[in-house]
């Protein structure tokens, strides 16, 4: 019984992973239709930003602390940079932002192995993080990781918060009407140019948070971020192109789907087995979970 | 929706790009080294980046170290040792491309590198089809021979097979698996089954995650609810960083349930933290307390060079050791030439860092002393056991009958 719970809450966990890699992608390539290869060495930077602060604050806590806000802020200028150098001359082109950005992905990669150096590099975990509290205990005791329960609460505020954000902020009526029609904003006096900025370092920022959280479970290096694109990219189009809840429902379900294949099979095979999963379900609802019904976007 | 298609179409077939296919061009004719100047050209060949860097950098490191202590005092053979270094990037293809690069255009005399099974298998053909030797310097799974490789790191039976002896004499009768995912693991594991069921050991389960995996959580709940009494760890590269930090999560310590690794050493202790592994166990031929004047003197020349806070580790001075071997077998041959360093091999001997070690010319192997050491909360290894003498290798496993159904 406690295997089961156990393996639950490792697929849940593995869901608030992928909820988190996929949460900016959601914004930059759901709503404002801009394939962003470059969005996995975002998350690259945030977890090298974490790696920097922790190497000038020797608290391996507060460090942490620092990283979130700070990471936001690193991914979030870099996204902005880009969108404002390339990504606004190429909207409504979504094929062309593919290719420039996979060229940037390339160059920031150089770019991490050139400042970091080539080999992979590791942060200290706060040492709250690396224990974990026991649920059921006895003979076949129940544990949940501290570091998987706080990338979680990670997770649940990001989406809380840009799901608040595209609701109820000025900001955020203003990016909804720029994605649905865009000359439509721009004669009604929104300046589309600086929307699509901020929209752009918000779902950058989401990147950096990200980057922030994968430091927690495994190595940093400069290929970190294509290791975690592709399941990014799953997440969104598998949930709905758009649609956040989409994504929340589609991030927890192959978590705890890959998990339980894991544990039943193998490592391999269940990454397979989940692929499968994934074309099947496409070929049944192209679309993706949720549809963009109507006008609204969240 | 369309746009999601088409993004899913590209970002699949952008992920395929980095599986070239080309183990190099053909040739049968030896390769000729360029031995013509007052220096003699050898290959070094590591992943400097990629998931395998933590390891591979710091055999570079080594060997370069062995290159300059020879050129000092001479050279081989009268000439100066100039390494090129080329980086395999953690990518079997590479390997094999890099390896062409080397013999063709640098025309070396030797190459020395390669960490991973899988890269070594890559590189084996290029280095047979143009007959020119390779220096290996990593453990590895055995059930190998290559008349253009020298293998100066442990076989199964100075390492494994002690780590499984010194487990049974522990006590700890039911395992646990967990390796990478590719040639090494698999084949090791595999001998390890056949050592269990000779030996009354239980194997309860066994489980492979992709090199360069990060995601352990459930391998860890797997092993949990297994109850082994001990774990035999064949990951490789720094899944072992993710492994520990999720072996540490789920509750789990050097002394509920041991790891015993066979591809930890003290590089790789530094840069997963020792908080999560004091108290776990690695089978090794040496470590950097190996008592003895030749360590003394190659750990205090390593960090001389490369930095006071550097460890030193058995890759790596397994890697300086063939560099070593080599120029012996150069100056016995009084030729570069690959054929006849191969036939002055046999019976070469070194007084290395890990203790006298003799070339095995026979299977191209070397004689070496299996070591069990426990990771201390300083980083450093302490040997608590070893096989008192150099064991000859045995890479097919002829001398245990439990073997013979293994190829």
């Amino acid at each position: 019984m406690t295997v089961i719970l156990g393996q639950m809450f490792t697929g849940i966990s593995i869901g608030a992973v992928l909820l988190l890699i996929a949460l900016g992608l959601s914004l930059t390539f759901g709503q404002m239709n801009v394939i962003n290869m470059a969005h996995g060495e975002f998350i690259m930077a945030g977890a090298y930003t974490t790696y920097v602060l922790q190497k000038s604050i020797s608290s391996a806590g507060i460090s942490l602390i620092v990283a979130l806000p700070v990471a936001f802020l690193v991914s979030g200028a870099l996204g902005a940079l880009l969108e404002w150098l390339l990504i606004r001359r190429l909207y409504l082109r979504p094929l062309d932002t593919l290719l420039v950005t996979w060229g940037v992905s390339l160059m920031l990669q150089q770019l991490a192995r050139d400042i970091f150096g080539a080999p992979n590099v590791q942060t200290r975990a706060p040492d709250v993080l690396t224990g974990h509290i026991t649920v059921i205990g006895g003979d076949d005791p129940l544990t949940f990781a501290n570091n998987r329960l706080f990338i979680l609460g990670l997770a649940i505020a990001a989406v809380v918060a840009l799901s608040l954000t595209l609701r109820l902020t000025p900001l955020g009526r203003r990016i909804r009407a720029v994605v649905q029609n865009r000359d439509l904003a721009e004669v009604s006096g929104i300046s589309t140019g600086r929307v699509d900025r901020t929209a752009f370092f918000i779902g950058s920022g989401l990147a950096g948070v990200a980057g922030v959280a994968l430091t927690l479970v495994g190595p940093i290096g400069p290929t970190m971020g294509t290791n975690v694109i592709i399941d990014a990219f799953l997440v969104i189009v598998v949930g709905g192109i758009g649609q956040l809840k989409g994504s929340v429902i589609v991030a927890f379900v192959l978590g705890v789907l890959q998990s339980v294949l894991e544990y039943s099979t193998t490592v391999s095979v269940a990454k397979v087995l989940v692929l499968v999963a994934i074309v099947a379900f496409l070929q049944w609802r192209p679309q993706g979970l949720y549809t963009l019904r109507t006008r609204s976007l969240v | 929706m369309v746009a999601g298609a088409a993004a899913l179409a590209a970002v699949v077939a952008l992920s395929a790009c980095g599986a070239k296919t080309n183990a190099g061009g053909t040739s049968d004719k030896a390769a000729q080294a360029d031995v013509s100047g007052d220096t003699v050209k050898v290959g070094l060949l590591n992943s400097l980046s990629g998931t395998m860097a933590i390891s591979e950098v710091t055999v570079r490191d080594s060997l370069k170290l062995a290159i300059d202590e020879i050129n000092a005092s001479g050279g081989v053979l009268g000439k100066k040792i100039k390494p090129i270094s080329e980086d395999g990037a953690s990518d079997w293809p590479t390997f094999a491309e890099k390896a062409q690069k080397l013999i063709k255009e640098d025309r070396v005399a030797a190459t020395f590198g390669c960490w991973t099974s899988a890269s070594r298998k890559a590189v084996k053909p290029v280095f047979e089809k143009n007959k020119s030797l390779l220096f290996y310097p990593v453990q590895y799974e055995g059930l190998e021979e290559s008349p253009y490789i020298f293998y100066t790191g442990a076989t199964t039976n100075q390492q494994i097979i002690p780590a499984l002896d010194y487990l049974k004499s522990q006590g700890k009768k039911k395992i646990y698996l967990v390796g990478s995912d590719y040639v090494f693991p698999r084949t090791a594991n595999k001998e390890i089954k056949a050592y269990a069921k000779a030996n009354g050991m239980t194997v309860l389960g066994e489980d492979y995650a992709p090199l360069g995996s990060t995601e352990f959580s459930t391998i860890a709940n797997k092993v949990k609810a297994s109850k082994a009494d001990a774990v035999f760890n064949t990951l490789n590269g720094d899944s072992n960083v993710a492994f520990f930090k999720e072996y540490k999560s789920a509750g789990l310590t050097a002394k509920s349930m041991p790891v015993v690794s066979v591809s930890i050493a003290e590089e790789e202790v530094k840069s997963i933290g020792s908080q999560y592994l004091a108290g776990q166990l690695t089978a090794w031929n040496y470590y950097q307390t190996t008592a003895g004047a030749a360590n003394t003197k190659f750990v205090k020349a390593y960090k001389a060079k490369y930095g006071q806070d550097k460890p030193t580790s058995d890759p790596m001075e397994a890697a300086y050791t063939s560099v070593y071997l080599w120029k012996a077998m150069v100056e016995k041959a009084k030729s570069f030439d690959p054929e006849k360093v191969k036939a002055a091999s046999d019976g070469i001997t070194f007084d290395a860092p890990e203790g006298k070690v003799t070339v095995d010319g026979a299977s191209q192997h070397i004689y070496k002393t299996a070591r069990i050491g426990k990771i201390g909360s300083d980083g450093l290894i302490k040997q608590v056991w070893d096989s008192g003498k150099p064991i000859k290798p045995d890479p097919f496993l002829k001398g245990y009958s439990w073997a013979s159904g293994l190829s």
